[in-house]
């Protein structure tokens, strides 16, 4: 029993299409993640799936419903934290989760245990009697999580859980995110820019760019795909360079990315010196040269051709933020 | 219905809250009374009007209150898309009808407990209140109106982008419904034209409802008055949850 299937899903608005033709099948009690830039298609896909946008074709199913046919039961099935902000400023934490527990009719007894064990555990019980616009970013996007975690769904969508967070609430939420899928089995579907968070969450990737799948597997063998490790060498003679590696046998794949030129090998450390040698014998300057395993930048890179900035999740942290003092 | 009251909990608390926006909306109304009132009351001479011309539109008044609270209420709907928190509504499993429900009546709550204060403030002002009943049937009439059009703002914050028509709607629609209204000059006088226009807008049946009630007297049968205002009310909120249920965010 799969807890969410996709088939041949299509969003398009007017002539550009966002969703190109999506497939993909999610087991019951998996964390899967949507991993890709901006624009990629990530809401586009989870508001299809939480029945908030009608798709201009295909099929899917979220806890065995159609999302077109059977909404009722489809949004009884699922929790979701947006992507934008979606609590009533002038309401209380404590008022916002009463709201949603009353919406999902949980009944009276229960909704006040939970919303305090909730409100607890982003620690934000203490503050549960202030106005949500009194909040800061990061206490806003605890009490959202919290939020969505109140009627205990079986499918959780987080779409970008963590945008705007610190590091250490953001390990924290992961925590919790990963104790949630062990010991209550609820299958998560999140998007995210942070291959980190993808790499520790998921047990499987879809890196998904221009609204279409690019590769869909575990991490872990996303990354063996690669093919080794991976020297990244950085040169101000770079395309000169490029040519006088491509000539060396035993080098398979060698890739060309903005300033940076990628090597990915089995046993990396052998080769190094004969590279370096070739750099000098050409009589080309290397700046930098590193050797890592391969990480999801990595495997990102290699199916794309361009690099997830951690930049471009911060310059949408900034528009969240500006949007925020416009709101005001 | 708890969905219904979980709606309406939530507008009349953001109302209660908002202090400003009740202090500020009073502001006209008093206005209104000031310049109209006082300003008028020695030079109309209002025929058979034991109370005068301030007495005659101290009812207008109280439409008038209850008239934008309302329509302002349904807007507010705009406010929830932009914030982004009508999806926290939308994505929960209740029937769009419910929240729709929510809204108008939550709304009406706000524009009556609006226009109750309007009326407990034209008390001080020197109206008087002939009988309990009169005041039973004013308020029966401010809850239609209410209603009516917290629905007719929520059909049209269901059609509108953003905030930008807003100004439209109150120029073109809102101040011509209550302009035309009879809530400042007793539509017997008016020339046969403008009568028919008055007779065809709604707010007419609500402002000669509210005077029936409050003041004993009005142009317009209050059962005509009853009757059409009821089915104005049941014809937007079925407009308003058609419009709403197709809204999208
Ligand atoms: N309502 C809309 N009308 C027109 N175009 C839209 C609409 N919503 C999304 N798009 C377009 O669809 C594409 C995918 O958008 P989507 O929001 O799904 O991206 P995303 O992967 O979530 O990106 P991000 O990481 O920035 O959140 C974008 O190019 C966007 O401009
Ligand atoms: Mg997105």
């Amino acid at each position: 029993m799969y807890a969410i299937e996709v088939e041949n899903l299509v969003r398009k608005f007017g002539d550009f299409t966002a969703v190109n033709d999506l497939t993909f099948r999610i087991k019951k009690g998996e964390v899967f993640g949507l991993l890709g830039p901006n624009g990629a298609g990530k809401t586009t896909t989870i508001s299809m799936l939480s029945t908030m946008l009608p798709s201009t074709s295909g099929k899917a199913f979220v806890n065995g419903f159609d999302i077109s046919k059977d909404q009722d039961n489809v949004r009884k099935s699922i929790g979701i934290v947006f992507q934008d902000q979606s609590l009533d400023e002038e309401l209380t934490a404590y008022e916002n989760m009463d709201f949603h527990g009353r919406l999902y009719r949980i009944p009276k007894s229960t909704r006040q245990k939970k919303i305090a064990h909730l409100l607890k555990l982003v620690e934000l019980y203490d503050k549960k009697d202030n106005q949500v616009k009194t909040y800061s970013g990061g206490m806003r996007r605890r009490l959202e999580i919290a939020r969505g975690l109140l009627h205990e769904p079986q499918i959780l969508f987080l779409d970008e859980p963590t945008l705007g967070l610190d590091p250490q609430t953001r390990n924290h939420l992961w925590d919790y995110i990963e104790k949630l899928n062990k010991e209550k089995g609820i299958t998560i579907i999140l998007t995210t820019h942070y291959m980190e968070e993808a790499d520790k969450l998921c047990h499987r990737i879809a890196i998904i760019d221009k609204g279409k799948i690019i590769a869909m597997d575990s991490s872990e063998n996303l990354k063996n795909d690669i093919g080794g490790d991976v020297i990244t060498i950085d040169s101000s003679q770079r395309d000169v360079f490029y040519s006088a590696l491509k000539t060396l046998p035993e080098i398979k794949s060698v890739e060309l990315h903005d300033s940076l030129i990628t090597i990915s090998i089995q046993n990396a450390e052998q080769h190094v010196a004969r590279i370096v040698n070739i750099a000098s014998e050409n009589n080309i300057g290397i700046k930098s040269l590193s050797i890592h395993k391969p990480t999801l930048e990595d495997v990102f890179l290699h199916f794309t051709g361009r690099t997830i900035r951690e930049e471009e999740a911060s310059a949408k942290d900034k528009m969240r933020m500006m949007r925020k003092v416009r709101r005001r | 219905m708890d969905i219904v009251y979980t709606i309406w909990l939530r507008s009349v608390k953001r109302y209660l809250r908002s202090k400003s926006r009740l202090v500020g909306s009073l502001g006209m109304p008093l206005f209104l009374f000031a310049v109209l009132g006082f300003g008028l009351n020695s030079v109309v001479v209002m025929p058979g009007m034991e109370q005068g011309y301030i007495g005659f539109i101290m009812p207008g008044i109280i439409s008038m209150s209850v008239l934008f609270t309302s329509v302002f209420a349904g807007i507010q709907i705009i406010w929830d898309k932009q914030f982004g928190f009508l999806k926290e509504t939308l994505v929960a499993p209740v029937s769009r009808v419910e929240i729709m429900f929510g809204q108008t009546v939550g709304g009406a709550t706000t524009a009556v407990i609006q226009g109750l204060i309007i009326l407990v403030l034209s008390l001080f002002m020197g109206l008087q209140i002939n009988n309990i009943p009169g005041f039973v049937i004013a308020i029966i009439f401010m809850t239609l109106i209410g209603l009516s059009f917290t629905a007719f703002g929520i059909a049209i914050a269901s059609r509108m982008e953003d905030m930008h028509g807003f100004q439209l709607i109150m120029n073109f629609v809102i101040f011509p419904i209550f302009g035309l209204s009879g809530a400042l000059f007793p539509i017997d006088s008016l020339p046969v034209w403008i009568r028919s226009l008055t007779l065809l807008d709604p707010l007419t049946y609500g402002v000669e409802g509210i005077r029936y009630g409050l003041l004993g007297t009005s142009q317009v049968d209050p059962v005509v008055s009853l009757g059409v205002l009821s089915g104005f009310t049941i014809l937007m909120i079925i407009i308003g949850s058609h419009l709403f249920r197709k809204i999208s965010i």
